[in-house]
């Protein structure tokens, strides 16, 4: 069955056509700046799996076919709503201003990498990646509840994958913010595969937003290659969060072009034919076509935005490789506020040990 | 100043901080109009309001992910699970993410939270009621493990791990939730997290314990000392972090060390103590070390409950042996 052919909100389909008009705020100025987020969440994502292949970045989940599920959501997000990532989010996380080597620097093994701020002066509250499937969404909840009982016109966004829905976690999360009428958003990235594991032997129902239903709250499907569904639908539901009108559960239709992770292979599991047709829905072509058509595009600005994404990453992926490495000894120091006496004597001995092992030059 | 149990000292102490600091937050199953289970928590929706008290679902992965989640926006939750076997389902949360959030983002980001569980056998409760799992949380790189034996340690220690920057697991002896009744002073004076209490001075053995059974213990170290046998008492109460220098410096006038635990024994707490006392303190030893503990097995139902529980006899006997040699 080809998912795309399911009944679900679209405004541009994979031919670039539009087939309902165009929401108000959709004006070309916008969404030429959501391609262009998509292009160079895109670049980033191919050389993130390339330095994962030349063994500078360890295992990797690629957001290849994700690109304007994060886009949308990332651009409908205020400054001072939350965000509750997982981990295949980088876009989303990036546009919320959180650079691209904190994203290489967390899948490059440095803790260094979720603590992250847009700016300076800024305290982020967004969490880190979680990585334990759909607890983020427990977390959202408290999140929210926080939100709520300061009393500020903010709101929560979590997303999860398809799979996540069948945890109790996901379950818990949606029935408690519909008990509670939490300003919270809930997105799934229903990418039709967990690891191995495909859509349907998931959940027996054909749209995964029908366990809004349960919770008592709205749910709706969108195509998830469609940054104009995804964004128009996200920022609906984050307004009525920030109103006190209560959580959504939004399900957005994508596929997972790559391996779960670099340390998967797809093809064990999965047709190349498969592959082939979810291609033809993919969402940054159907951008392209669409902006292209109108005229708001053109190939001399795809060649320069092209060169421009380059340089970013290849500015990012420097700032990665020229980072020092942080202290072994200082997995002691984030433990607790100020650690136990008893900690310091084994602090002592990963120091030794790994002045040891460094030849006797640590510093 | 009032007399007042194990319980109505949680009571308090969660009333005066609660007043004290509005990011404090209460939440968990029937801790609002039914006022918890044991009511540890009456009075306090009354009093600071449904946003500040709140009955959550009834799913305990819920109640520690909502925690976890409140912590990292500033808040100070007080989560209550009912019984302590019941805290399962939040494990996960509690040990991939509360107790990580400092470390994972590098300080960015904290989980000031508290996760009380009533916890221990003795009141013929039904299955799944009794359990002394202090240990499995004790082995949790990035927690706090607490557990109070008094009306006085239970106000002190709850102010404490509530205004602790990392996340407390506060662990309360039911079955002497009523039994005990002291004096407790409402002046907000907290007490350290770090330290052990020591109860009754003695120089023939230390014995270090926790929870329900300091009760017994005390009351065994009073007839042995009718048998001239003279036990130094020592309330852990820090389960983690341990105070091994009390225990040691107490071990250097006696020599010779009980360890006195409801749980299990194998992997116990008791073990972490007995392992520590002979890494630095072999040589002061004049006995090897005993252990009074719960069985390996798994609590029986309340028919059979007394024959598992730790008597004060036990404990005699433990000390005797201690002191008199061993075979």
């Amino acid at each position: 069955m080809n998912v795309q052919s399911l009944p679900m909100l679209r405004f541009i389909n994979h031919l670039g056509e539009t087939v309902e008009p165009l929401p108000a705020w959709a004006n070309n100025e916008t969404l030429v700046t959501f391609y262009q987020d998509m292009v160079l969440s895109r670049t980033y994502d191919n050389k993130a799996v390339a330095l994962q292949r030349t063994g500078k970045l360890g295992t990797y989940p690629s957001h290849l076919g994700a690109e304007a599920f994060g886009i949308g959501i990332g651009h409908a997000l205020q400054p001072s709503d939350v965000l509750i990532p997982y981990y295949r989010d980088m876009p989303a996380m990036w546009v919320r201003g959180i650079p691209m080597e904190k994203n290489l620097q967390y899948w490059g093994g440095d803790e260094r990498g979720s603590d992250f701020t847009p700016s300076e002066d800024v305290h982020c509250h967004d969490l880190p990646f979680c990585v334990p499937i759909a607890t983020q969404c427990t977390h959202a909840v408290g999140v929210a509840a926080a939100l709520k009982i300061e009393g500020a016109h903010k709101a929560a966004l979590v997303t999860c994958g398809d799979g996540a829905t069948s945890k109790g976690d996901f379950l818990e999360s949606i029935n408690c913010a519909g008990a509670w009428n939490l300003p919270l958003v809930f997105v799934i990235n229903n990418n039709q595969w967990a690891i191995s594991v495909p859509r349907a032997l998931q959940c027996a129902a054909d749209f995964l937003s029908e366990k809004a239903r349960g919770a008592g709250m709205n749910g709706v499907t969108v195509d998830g290659n469609d940054a104009v569904a995804v964004h128009d639908c996200v920022l609906a539901a984050l307004d009525k969060a920030r109103k006190g009108k209560g959580p959504t559960l939004i399900e957005a239709v994508s596929y997972r072009l790559s391996d779960h992770t670099t340390a998967d292979d797809a093809s064990r599991y999965r047709s190349d034919d498969e592959l082939q047709q979810a291609w033809q829905y993919e969402p940054i072509q159907r951008l392209k076509l669409y902006l292209t058509n109108i005229g708001a595009w053109s190939d001399e600005q795809e060649q320069a935005w092209l060169q421009e994404c380059k340089s970013l990453v290849e500015a990012a992926v420097d700032n990665y490789t020229n980072l020092v490495p942080q202290a072994p000894e200082s997995a002691f120091d984030y433990l607790y506020e100020s650690p136990p006496a008893e900690l310091n004597a084994q602090r002592d001995e990963l120091i030794h040990k790994v002045m040891r092992m460094q030849g006797g030059h640590h510093g | 100043m009032a007399e007042i149990t194990l319980v109505e000292a949680v009571n308090l102490a969660l009333h005066h901080e609660m007043d004290c600091d509005k990011n404090v937050v209460v939440l968990g199953e029937d801790v609002g109009d039914n006022g918890g289970v044991f009511r540890a928590t009456v009075g306090l929706k009354e009093k600071f309001g449904l946003r500040r008290v709140i009955d959550s679902p009834l799913a305990e992965a819920l109640i520690g992910g909502v925690a976890v989640g409140m912590a990292s926006q500033g808040l100070r939750p007080v989560a209550e699970f009912q019984f302590q076997g019941f805290v399962f389902p939040a494990l996960e949360h509690l040990m991939c993410h509360a107790a990580r959030m400092r470390n994972r983002t590098r300080g960015r980001l904290t989980c000031p939270a508290v996760f009380r569980a009533p916890f221990g056998g003795g009141i013929h409760a039904p299955e799944h009621h009794s359990e002394s799992v202090e240990a499995l949380f004790a082995h949790i790189p990035g927690f706090k493990v607490v557990i109070p034996s008094s009306p006085q340690r239970a106000y002190g220690l709850l102010l404490a791990s509530i205004r602790s920057n990392d996340p407390v697991m506060f662990f309360e002896p039911k079955r002497i939730y009523r039994t005990v009744k002291s004096n407790v002073i409402d002046n907000g004076e907290a007490l350290p997290l770090d330290t052990c209490f020591t109860l009754r001075k003695g120089r023939d053995i230390t014995l270090v314990t926790w929870g329900a059974c300091v009760v017994e213990s005390l009351q065994a170290a009073q007839e042995l000392s009718n048998q001239g046998i003279s036990v130094e008492v020592i309330d852990l109460a820090s389960i983690k972090p341990i105070d091994m220098n009390t225990i040691i410096k107490s071990l250097e006038k006696t020599g010779r060390l009980l360890v006195v635990h409801e749980a299990s024994r194998t992997c116990g707490v008791g073990a972490e103590i007995l392992a520590r006392v002979s890494e630095s303190a072999m040589c002061i030893l004049k006995a090897p070390p005993k252990r009074v503990t719960g069985m390996d097995t798994i609590m029986p139902y309340y028919r059979n409950e007394d024959y598992f529980m730790i008597q004060e006899q036990d404990i005699i006997q433990a000390a005797r042996e201690l002191v008199e040699g061993w075979k």
